[in-house]
């Protein structure tokens, strides 16, 4: 390590680590992580963002803590060590929410509980974290966040722009007087089946345009 | 990754588990009166938005203050118990106990036109969780003059949806009484009738919750109707 010649904090390799998850490398649309949260709460946009943000705050954060104690921590208790380590960042942003954004807690309710079990905080801690330098950990936590926030973000604009006719809770269908042409909301957007259908629609345009994320037989 | 000894996995686990112990337990320990601070507001804005008085977090306390004339606990003949706050009444405890047991809390407010509301809180089973709310009655002990409603961990976008004004708008002036018989309000899966005096929608996708709300008004508001017939004018 002595030898290395230090590399700059955003380097091109670490820029990559940032921009990847949210194309090519994504964790929801290329990974087939976190799908399960991705169905529950994209049905309104609002608490898809919440959700997206902590849980970009908790993987970016246990990444950093993993990689720093990489060196001390017993490969057999690892798994255990990274639940410990994910689960007390998900409380202690839980009961921040609960404190100082109380009306949004409110309306996640659970799912900031469930984010302890989102494959993608395991996934990147056993995949990253333990094998690199605490920087490029956290910033590959952002990356993969954000990566997961930005689908959640689209599944849930769709969502609730066709599902119950407003963007952010803003009654846009109305305004624009869509209604009036006889336009009716489709109940179905709003069941969760409609989530892995769009996210099936995002991953065929992704892949259209990307033929190297094509399996090869 | 090294090799580490049986003695070295255990010490770490040790002072890793009481580490993150002590963090919670602080976080908790610190955040709590915050929390509690954000809970008591959040009924009294409950409260008022039952009797359609448009509060924030601001002035909640204040407004609280000024339309909630009387708070106080009867049981289920009617007879005022004393010695309990009706604020602090946790339905869901209450529940648990024989139903002449119960301390059922009722809130009485004056509003600007001098009208006296009689305020009820109800709490029930959603599909994931507790459901909960507060009706406010005329003084005909009949017509609703508003409701709210709100809930743990209903589904966001369905059942959730139970805490939204297109929802608890539909109950103003619905009554509970046909012909001096205690008949509830019925939340209809599909399209109420909109002339019928009790029913209301239901939230397409949340038919268990919108039910587990009607169960929570009828067998709620039916604990109070000793309290209905003496105070009815």
């Amino acid at each position: 390590m002595e030898n290395v010649e230090k590399e700059p904090l955003l380097s091109a390799k670490n820029i990559k680590l940032l921009t990847n998850p949210l194309g090519h490398d994504n964790p929801i649309t290329v990974q087939v992580l976190g799908i399960c949260s991705a169905l529950a709460v994209t049905v309104k946009m609002k608490p898809a963002l919440v959700m997206a943000i902590s849980v970009t705050l908790v993987v970016a954060l246990a990444n950093l803590i993993i990689a720093m104690m990489r060196k001390s921590i017993p490969g057999r208790i690892r798994i255990i060590v990274q639940l410990v380590v994910i689960a007390t960042l998900v409380i202690i942003v839980d009961q921040f929410l609960k404190a100082f954004a109380f009306d949004v807690s409110k309306q996640l309710s659970v799912f900031v509980g469930l984010i302890i079990t989102n494959c993608i905080l395991m996934g990147r801690l056993e995949a990253f974290a333990m094998a690199n330098d605490p920087w490029p950990s956290f910033l590959d936590g952002l990356g993969n966040g954000a990566g997961y926030g930005l689908i959640l973000v689209i599944v849930s604009f769709f969502r609730e722009l066709l599902g119950s006719g407003t963007v952010m809770g803003y009654q846009v269908m109305e305004k624009i007087g869509f209604y009036k042409t006889g336009y009716e909301d489709n109940g179905m957007m709003i069941l969760p089946p409609m989530a892995l259908i769009v996210v099936g629609i995002i991953i065929w345009v992704q892949r259209s345009r990307n033929k190297s994320l094509i399996e090869t037989r | 990754m090294k090799d580490f000894s049986n003695k070295y996995i255990f010490i770490f686990s040790v002072v890793m588990v009481v580490s993150v112990a002590i963090l919670l337990s602080l976080t908790a320990l610190l955040l709590q009166p915050t929390q509690e601070k954000n809970v008591e507001v959040e009924k009294k804005m409950n409260i008022l938005s039952s009797i359609n008085v448009t509060s924030t977090k601001i002035d909640a306390v204040t407004l609280y203050d000024r339309y909630i004339r009387e708070s106080f606990v009867i049981n289920t003949g009617g007879k005022h118990i004393e010695g309990v706050d009706a604020f602090t009444v946790s339905l869901r405890a209450e529940h648990k106990k024989p139903e002449e047991e119960q301390y059922l809390p009722v809130f009485t407010a004056v509003m600007d036109n001098g009208d006296t509301l009689h305020i009820f809180p109800l709490e029930g089973k959603g599909l994931w969780g507790p459901i909960w709310g507060y009706v406010s009655l005329k003084p005909d002990m009949n017509t609703i003059a508003g409701v709210t409603f709100d809930h743990k961990g209903e589904t966001p976008g369905l059942g959730a949806e139970i805490n939204t004004t297109p929802f608890e708008s539909q109950f103003l002036e619905k009554s509970i009484y046909e012909d001096g018989r205690f008949v509830s309000v019925a939340v209809i899966k599909g399209v109420a009738d909109k002339s019928d005096r009790h029913e209301v929608d239901g939230i397409s996708g949340g038919t268990i919750t919108s039910k587990a709300l009607e169960a929570m008004l009828r067998d709620g508001l039916i604990k109070y109707e000793k309290y209905f017939n003496d105070n009815r004018k």
